[in-house]
């Protein structure tokens, strides 16, 4: 009896030395890390920025959902997303990175969307040493700073419109006259700066290069004053005024053999200018057309890494009923980049996870990824190219888009602008 | 360079008439009531919203839509003169600048609440007219056309109906109009109503062929102030010419030089005009 008594206590006195230890197994079998960022849900940029938010929270879902990243302890590594609205602001930016990781302790860091805002966010993380992988920021300037935690995946501004160059002397190899409209920020004067340097030493003649501010919605000034018989106009900045810009060019029906604009064209959305978008050329740096494969990887004797190209779109349009553009897959690819550092380095700690950066050298899905690792350019994307599109007209009339450079990768041979 | 100025400057022109209406609605408030509206940049904006609502909502025409987007902005007025303007009617300016700050921050506010700060655009392409080397898009000839009719009526409803001539009445001297048996504080509300459904209107004329957001008001806002300072303050034809010079301005100096020294030309123009002749080119009546 007085055995049966004491059974509860003993009982109790068993689990409570059996308990601890089964909860501290189960805290050391998995982790959680806290992915900070701030997202421009409104503002200028909302379309460019909901679309990266979309690809980074469509990689979180999936790699929770495959069980993380194993480490080789054994602890399994998933994610949990923090973001805030930043308005597509600068100012706003700084406050809300600092509370990320002040307040909600974020372990690694994505850049917002653009060039100005993610420059901002850099010197943040750095300050507070966090990795950073920037996407949807392509200005090279950022990565001369000496920064040594910040990485980009995109493609960089000095290379974001010079294929298009390449390919109107192809188009037309009597070409010789352009004219460059640009928005006044960080990200569109680098690209434009390149493609003047670049057009110049090609003896390309450059009959305007002027700025606007960002904001402008009256492109009439800027119109007027091309000259006629240009050969191109090229420049742009962001989809909103890019795509104000693209439709008054049609409107005052210029004439020229090619317009090739920044980051709008690309964009689904941009097709509802309707004729207004017809000829129209964008560099992108992704296409759900693109070739990249474990076969192409192995050609090139790299690593292939993270899900291909048909299951990318097929589940980004199952989840957001919409084609990626290529800022849903630089959201996406910003995560798995981490994802594979975390698994290359076996650690979530900032010096081995940046060694297993600095040492990357892979092909994904949104192309070849690998980061300058010299102090002068640290972390400046050195693997991935650019791919530009055109926009046709398909058989009902309506607008499609094609990869029409670089030649080894087009879909449908690119056409000069026709007399609107 | 000759096709090159005319078409600058009939972009500019063109542009010049929906400014003008904007700016007489802050001139017709100033004149009546000497009350500097800061609410005026938001009501813009809402007029390019209320404008975009009936159209992607309701599926109505947008230059059919001014006419519910003017009573909308009557509307308003007279909810921010009884709000916010009428109690400080007789105090130093300064109050009532106060007030209609604040009503512009909660417009603000609410306005970016509601719609948030993306930018909107209504698609309703009407294509361009070409006449020799020029090239207009037809959005801004209605626009312009829009702009006259506005104008128009303003004018002869201020000069050959009663009301109108009551509120010119109690803009020239608002005690002898009282002695005369004017309601002064009904006609101080609809000459309210009157400058906000303009600048509503305005509004729905710039949404009709430019992307805007909650926040797209403020720069019109600030022409506004210049044309009026231009034309006369509280002189409506005055701000009508200013309108015209300030949208002949933006046209004709890009031609010279870059497109950033717009705004410098601009508000230099508007402090010369506050130096040398502070009544405008119309001169306040």
């Amino acid at each position: 009896m007085k055995f049966l008594k004491s059974c509860p206590v003993i009982l109790l006195a068993v689990l409570g030395l059996l308990l601890p230890g089964a909860v501290s197994s189960a805290l050391a079998a998995e982790k959680t890390v806290v992915i900070g960022f701030t997202a421009s849900r409104t503002g200028k940029l909302n379309v460019e920025g909901m679309r990266q938010i979309n690809g980074l929270n469509l990689w979180v879902e999936q790699v929770n959902k495959a069980g993380g990243v194993k480490l080789p302890d054994g602890t399994q590594v998933k994610f949990v997303a923090k973001d805030y609205d930043d308005e597509s602001k600068k100012e706003r930016v700084q406050e809300l990175y600092t509370k990320l990781i002040s307040t909600d302790k974020a372990d690694f860091l994505i850049s917002p969307y653009s060039s100005g805002l993610a420059d901002a966010a850099a010197v943040i993380a750095q300050q507070y040493n966090k990795i950073m992988i920037t996407t949807g920021a392509a200005s090279d300037s950022t990565y001369k700073k000496g920064y040594t935690l910040v990485y980009q995946a995109y493609t960089p501004a000095s290379r974001y419109l010079t294929g298009a160059l390449d390919l109107l002397g192809k188009l037309d190899p009597s070409a010789k006259k352009m004219a460059i409209v640009h928005e006044k920020d960080k990200f569109s004067t680098d690209v434009v700066n390149a493609l003047k340097a670049y057009g110049e030493t090609k003896g390309y003649q450059i009959a305007l290069f002027e700025g606007y501010d960002s904001g402008t919605t009256d492109f009439a000034p800027f119109i007027n004053k091309i000259p006629p018989g240009v050969d191109a106009i090229m420049g742009g900045g962001h989809f909103a005024d890019t795509t104000t810009f693209a439709k008054q060019l049609y409107e005052k029906k210029v004439k020229t053999k090619m317009i090739a604009l920044l980051v709008a064209p690309p964009e689904p959305k941009f097709a509802e200018l309707g004729e207004a978008c017809i000829s129209v050329i964008g560099s992108s740096q992704w296409e759900p057309l693109a070739k990249y494969s474990p076969e192409t990887a192995k050609a090139a004797n790299l690593e292939y890494f993270g899900p291909t190209v048909a299951d990318f779109v097929s589940s980004y349009k199952g989840k957001f009923n919409e084609d990626p553009s290529y800022h849903s897959a630089g959201g996406y690819v910003a995560g798995l980049i981490l994802q594979k550092a975390i698994l290359k380095s076996g650690s979530t700690d900032t010096a081995k996870v940046k060694a297993a950066m600095d040492a990357m050298d892979l092909m994904t899905f949104y192309g070849r990824i690998k980061f300058a690792a010299d102090p002068k350019n640290h972390g400046l994307q050195v693997g991935h190219e650019m791919v530009y599109i055109q926009w046709f007209k398909d058989k009902q009339g309506k607008p499609k888009k094609e990869v029409v450079w670089p030649e080894t990768g087009k879909t449908a041979s690119a056409f000069v602008c026709p007399v609107r | 360079m000759f096709s090159q100025l005319a078409s600058s400057l009939t972009d500019g022109l063109l542009l010049g008439f929906v400014y003008g209406v904007a700016a007489m609605g802050l001139t017709l408030i100033w004149g009546v009531m000497s009350v500097i509206n800061l609410a005026h940049g938001p009501v813009i904006a809402l007029g390019m919203f209320a404008t975009y609502l009936m159209f992607t909502l309701l599926g109505v025409n947008p230059y059919l839509a001014l006419v519910p987007v003017a009573f909308f902005g009557l509307l308003m007025g007279f909810v921010i003169y009884g709000v916010a303007v009428h109690r400080v009617i007789n105090a130093p300016h300064l109050s009532s600048l106060l007030a209609t700050f604040a009503v512009n921050m909660i417009i603000i506010g609410l306005g970016t609440a509601i719609f948030s700060t993306s930018p909107q655009n209504i698609d309703f392409p009407l294509g361009s007219l070409e006449i020799g080397f020029l090239t207009i898009p037809v959005t801004r000839l209605l626009a312009t056309a829009g702009a006259v009719l506005f104008t128009a009526a303003l004018y002869l409803f201020l000069y050959f109906t009663r009301t109108g001539k009551a509120v010119r009445a109690v803009a020239n001297n608002r005690r002898a109009a009282e002695l005369m048996g004017i309601p002064s504080s009904l006609v101080l509300a609809l000459s309210f109503g009157l400058g906000t459904m303009l600048a509503a209107v305005a509004g729905g004329l710039i949404a009709t062929f430019f992307p805007f957001t909650i926040l797209s008001g403020g720069p019109y806002e600030l022409k506004s102030f210049v044309i009026c300072v231009l034309g006369g303050l509280g002189n409506p034809l005055g701000a009508l010419l200013g309108g015209l010079i300030l949208g002949g301005l933006e046209g004709l100096i890009p031609t010279f030089m870059p497109v950033s020294w717009v705004p410098v030309v601009e508000f230099g123009l508007f402090v010369l005009v506050l130096l040398v002749k502070p009544s405008g080119l119309l001169g306040a009546k």
